[in-house]
């Protein structure tokens, strides 16, 4: 690792005043970014840890909305009773992130503003339509995911916290691999009584997007068999070691069956 | 550099650190705590694994800066106050829970706060719990019996205590 200062502030002002400092980067968990840093990839002047802004941890389950503070691990979803009795979809993806060690340290503010192409919380954000709400202003999903590793944050911007509006269901399929842990592709799966909303995540190389196509198809008739003939094009989807193109938009059809099936 | 000051297996320690130490190089260059050990130092094999306050975290994925003001526990801090081994460790030891023993220091940790919150996990919760921690050598089976009879152990013994 290239050195840097390390700065661990108690309010947002002093965090977002820090990373007002040239090349500052913010850090919540580090489980992506202390890799990255590791290998090099990156060279922050200064880390401003995030975890010590009080306001920013925390769960909260009222009026048919969930609330989690940008610097809540994922151990803490995957175990809270509260959400699970709301949203338990939630919970199960977060439950499957990474190993308990990683769990225990990565959060869910750090996972939405990476955008990992293949991480599973931006198919959550994406496929209940939830809000992401920084210390400026509040982003609706479909505005804020804007191509793989990229987002509508502006420099220095925190996200503060993730509001989902609780579906009347939802699943979230995961196919894993096996290595790193996350997503080969993955689908979540929203029922609500406005239509359904389905996001793909691990597929494509623009990130997580929304398969309009089995939306439609879910909003006539949540069931299986509505998805029969549906499929996406296999271009624009990752190729890699772990899967081709095909093998991916093959997978999307799979686990959004999976998902639909498991939302019951 | 900086001052960092954390209780480490129940004992206050304090050090200089640079931003990017790791609290694994911390524990074994700081404090010369050379159970928890650095396997590939990329967040895959759980060979680091401590407790930050209670829950089990990869050393090699933390900054010490981060962990300043922490309890942190160790393999070091597993045995029993008089020394021997503590139930889990010795559990690994009866079900030849190990063979070259690197991944072990991780393995117990992670077992140790799996058996906090789950006191007799199931074969799969037990296996899946482990999905962070890389053994090469023994197929996982006796890591996995030996938590199994670890946890026996202890629910006998919270029985015994009633």
């Amino acid at each position: 690792m290239y050195a840097f200062d390390y700065l661990k502030p108690s309010t947002l002002d002093d965090a977002a005043a820090a990373l007002a400092r040239e090349d500052a980067q913010a850090i919540s968990g580090g489980q992506t970014l202390i890799p990255t840093l590791k290998a090099r990839l990156a060279q922050p002047s200064a880390l401003v840890d995030l975890t010590g802004i009080a306001e920013m941890r925390g769960i909260a389950v009222a009026d048919g909305t969930v609330t989690i503070g940008g610097a809540t691990c994922h151990a803490a979803v995957a175990g809270s009773a509260e959400i699970r009795a709301a949203f338990p979809a939630l919970c199960d993806l977060a439950g499957r992130i990474g190993d308990p060690q990683v769990r225990n340290r990565g959060t869910i503010g750090g996972s939405v503003a990476n955008n990992d192409p293949s991480a599973c919380y931006p198919a959550a954000v994406l496929g209940t339509g939830a809000t992401v709400v920084t210390n400026s202003r509040e982003i609706p999903a479909d505005e804020y995911f804007q191509g793989m590793f990229t987002t509508a944050l502006e420099e220095g911007e925190i996200v503060t916290a993730l509001r989902f509006p609780v579906p009347q269901k939802a699943a979230y399929a995961k196919f894993v691999q096996p290595a790193s842990r996350f997503a080969l592709t993955g689908v979540f799966v929203a029922k609500y009584s406005g239509g359904v909303r389905v996001a793909v995540t691990g597929a494509s190389e623009k990130g997580v997007f929304r398969w309009a196509e089995a939306e439609a198809a879910l909003s006539t008739e949540f069931s299986e068999g509505s998805l029969a003939g549906l499929s996406v094009p296999a271009d624009g989807m990752i190729g890699d070691i772990h899967g081709s193109p095909d093998y991916r938009a093959h997978l999307v059809g799979v686990m959004t069956r999976r998902a639909v099936a498991a939302a019951g | 550099m900086a001052q960092v000051s954390m209780t480490v297996n129940g004992k206050a320690v304090s050090g200089e650190v640079e931003g990017r130490t790791l609290l694994v190089e911390f524990l074994r260059t700081g404090l010369g705590l050379t159970g928890t050990h650095v396997g590939c130092d990329t967040s895959q094999c759980g060979a680091c694994v401590v407790h930050i306050d209670g829950e089990s975290v990869k050393a090699c994925t933390v900054f010490a800066a981060a962990a300043d003001g922490a309890e942190i526990t160790t393999i070091e801090g597993m045995a029993n106050a008089d020394g021997t081994l503590s139930v889990l460790q010795q559990a690994f030891q009866d079900h030849h829970g190990l063979q070259c023993g690197f991944c072990t220091p991780g393995m117990v940790m992670s077992a140790a706060d799996l058996l906090k919150t789950n006191p007799s996990p199931t074969e799969h919760e037990i296996r899946d719990w482990l999905e962070g921690n890389i053994c090469r050598c023994t197929g996982y089976h006796n890591i996995v019996k030996a938590i199994q009879a670890a946890a026996a152990t202890m629910s006998g013994q919270a029985q015994a205590a009633e």
